[in-house]
């Protein structure tokens, strides 16, 4: 059975793997660096759907399909689903997992929900209660722009410091199997408010809540930054990244070059006018589903913290002057138990 | 770290928006605008309409051009390289409102389109209503004699 | 000449909006609104009008614009009207823009779908 490190660290006990992640992106992923690692690109950012919520579910659903397919099972064999989108009552993540009629948790944790999930999904199969469980996260730009900020027709300019929203979805299915790479702890993040107004300052507002899960990652297993081949936080983009990066520092926490950020390795910055980088559940599911995931079978990185990150804001708390608080969870994902 | 020099340090490592050339940027494509709108004004005089009706068919032509530039999606890329020159012009108001109504018409025609049109432009209508309510109190009053 | 003016107010006017929003981080709805109450309050105490007249549609087509349009509609109707003119100033005076907008947003809508963004290739 997992047993609890310290405050905040569950070590998982029982071997839980992940077999199998499917990705499935919008045209503008497709363009970027970590392309030739996404399973589905799609041509049409409507996924042929009429609405932007609509197409966000059929992502969803599409990378749900893909990765039963991938791992050669069919949805009967997957106990539970868990998945949380970005928009009003988890519609996105609900209405396309529901076509699969599989027993299903619906989560929140903003763009940390592929971290969360997987967490929840870890711990259950380690207790025994369930084989095998999808963890998976959805987001899409134009549907989060319409939901959180302004109609896409609008001419306004982005702020220099703003992410882009990444269109996609990302799933993993975890398994009680014997095959690496397995995920062996699993720190839950406690929600930190540094008092970031900013709404395009996400990275600022979320750096805080990072850097305080990885340092009681690190307190809890009694591990060194070292330890880990590679320590890549969610969307906190460049800016974000080199906040958490000083945070850390103040901490007592050395990070170097291995700390990096989902929300710059997934855009080009030159090239794609992306800004501070990207950001969304996707930017986390989708790059880990990718690109992580396919680092980790080929054994070019064999150690990884995997530290999904949240802004926690809704319209109404901004509007009502309320300041950004920011979550954070970190996965660790290890080749050897 | 405490918040406020945690603050600080957002502040250092935050890139500030180009203020040069996004400055120049708007201050030409509100000049463009303004011009644009000069010249519909001289053609409706030119054409024998007085100056109160010529200036109000100047709007509503600006309007009718701010409208379309927003159905076929130019108004947006105008808006990301002009910033306020194109968002503080009446065609930026005509943008305003025809944006959200092309954005929720999948919610329908009556809390979709109808019910979000003002969204981004109601508060425009609003304390422009009220402060020049405010303006004709005085003025009445004044006229009056009683100020 | 007329038109060099128009450029040159026209201009300014988004120059001092983009200035609020580069440094103050003044979100452009606050800037909008601040900008017709601006606009009808130097109106009405006579000092909008003049840049009207050096500036022509330089001073009408942005915003500010708007706020001496409803102050002086304002005007003008308890001029004619009485004390009613209060009341029916304001949306007499914008009713042409206004129903435009609302007219031709609406028949946009029916022809328009939402877009993402263009992408740079």
């Amino acid at each position: 059975m997992a047993k609890r490190l310290g405050e905040q660290t569950i070590k998982i006990d029982n071997p839980v793997s992940i077999i199998n992640t499917a990705s499935v992106v919008g045209p503008k992923e497709g363009q970027g660096p970590l392309a030739r690692y996404f399973d589905v690109v799609l041509d049409d950012i409507l996924h042929g759907c009429e609405s932007w919520e609509k197409a966000e579910s059929k992502i969803v659903e599409t990378a749900l399909n893909k990765v039963i397919e991938k791992a050669d099972l069919s949805s009967r064999d997957i106990d539970i689903i868990i998945a949380g989108d970005l928009l009003d009552q988890n519609t996105g993540s609900t209405f396309g997992v529901m076509h699969l009629n599989r027993p299903f948790w619906g989560i929140f944790s903003a763009c940390s929900n592929i971290g969360q999930a997987m967490s929840i999904g870890a711990l259950t199969i380690d207790s025994g209660a369930a084989e095998k469980i999808i963890a998976g996260a959805s987001s899409h730009f134009c549907s989060a722009e319409k939901q959180f900020r302004t109609p896409l027709e609008l001419g306004n300019q982005r702020a220099p410091t703003s992410t882009w929203t990444v269109t996609g979805s990302g799933c993993t299915i975890l398994s009680n199997s014997q095959d690496g790479p397995f995920i062996t702890h699993a720190t839950v993040g406690k929600i930190v408010d540094f008092g970031v107004v900013d709404a395009a300052n996400m990275g600022a507002a979320m750096a805080p809540a990072a850097a305080d899960t990885i340092a009681a990652h690190f307190r809890d297993t009694r591990r060194e930054p070292s330890y880990y081949d590679l320590i890549i936080t969610g969307d906190l983009g460049y800016i974000g990244r080199e906040l958490a990066f000083r945070l850390m520092g103040d901490k007592g926490y050395q990070l170097d070059d291995t700390y990096t950020d989902c929300g710059i390795k997934i855009f080009d910055k030159a090239k794609q006018d992306t800004h501070s980088g990207g950001s969304g559940c996707a930017c986390s599911a989708v790059t880990f589903a990718g690109y992580l995931f396919n680092a980790l079978k080929e054994q070019t990185l064999n150690k990884i913290l995997f530290v999904p990150t949240g802004a926690l804001l809704s319209p109404t708390s901004s509007q009502q002057g309320q300041s950004i608080p920011g979550i954070a969870h970190a996965v660790a994902i290890e080749n050897t138990r | 770290m405490e918040k406020t020099k945690y603050q600080e340090l957002v502040n250092e490592l935050s890139p500030n928006s180009k203020i040069i050339s996004n400055t120049l940027k708007a201050f030409l494509i509100g000049g463009l605008f303004s011009i644009g709108g000069q010249f519909i004004l001289n053609t409706f005089k030119s054409a024998g309409i007085a100056q109160d009706s010529a200036a109000t068919y100047t709007s509503i032509v600006l309007i009718f051009i701010g409208v379309l530039l927003t159905g076929l999606g130019l108004y947006q890329r105008i808006g990301k390289f002009a910033g306020a020159g194109s968002a503080v012009p009446i065609t930026g108001f005509a943008n305003a409102v025809a944006s959200p109504a092309i954005e929720f018409k999948k919610e329908g025609h009556i809390m979709g389109v109808g019910a979000r049109m003002f969204i981004l432009a109601g508060p425009v209508i609003v304390f422009g209503t009220f402060t020049s309510m405010i303006v004709g109190v005085f003025y009445y009053f004044s006229k009056g004699g009683l100020l | 000449m007329e038109y060099m003016k128009a450029f040159l107010v026209g201009g300014l006017i988004c120059v001092i909006a983009q200035i609020l929003v580069d440094k103050t981080k003044m979100t452009m709805p606050k800037i909008l609104v601040s900008f017709v109450v601006i606009g009808c309050i130097l109106s009405a105490v006579g000092l909008y009008q003049p840049l009207v007249d050096f500036g022509g549609a330089g001073a009408t087509v942005p915003l500010p614009g708007f706020g001496h349009i409803l102050a002086r509609g304002v005007m003008n109707e308890i001029d004619e009207a009485g004390f009613m003119g209060i009341f029916t100033g304001a949306f007499k005076a914008m009713a042409g823009g206004v129903a435009a907008a609302v007219v031709f947003s609406y028949i946009a809508s029916l022809i328009f779908n939402p877009k993402e963004p263009k992408q740079k290739k």
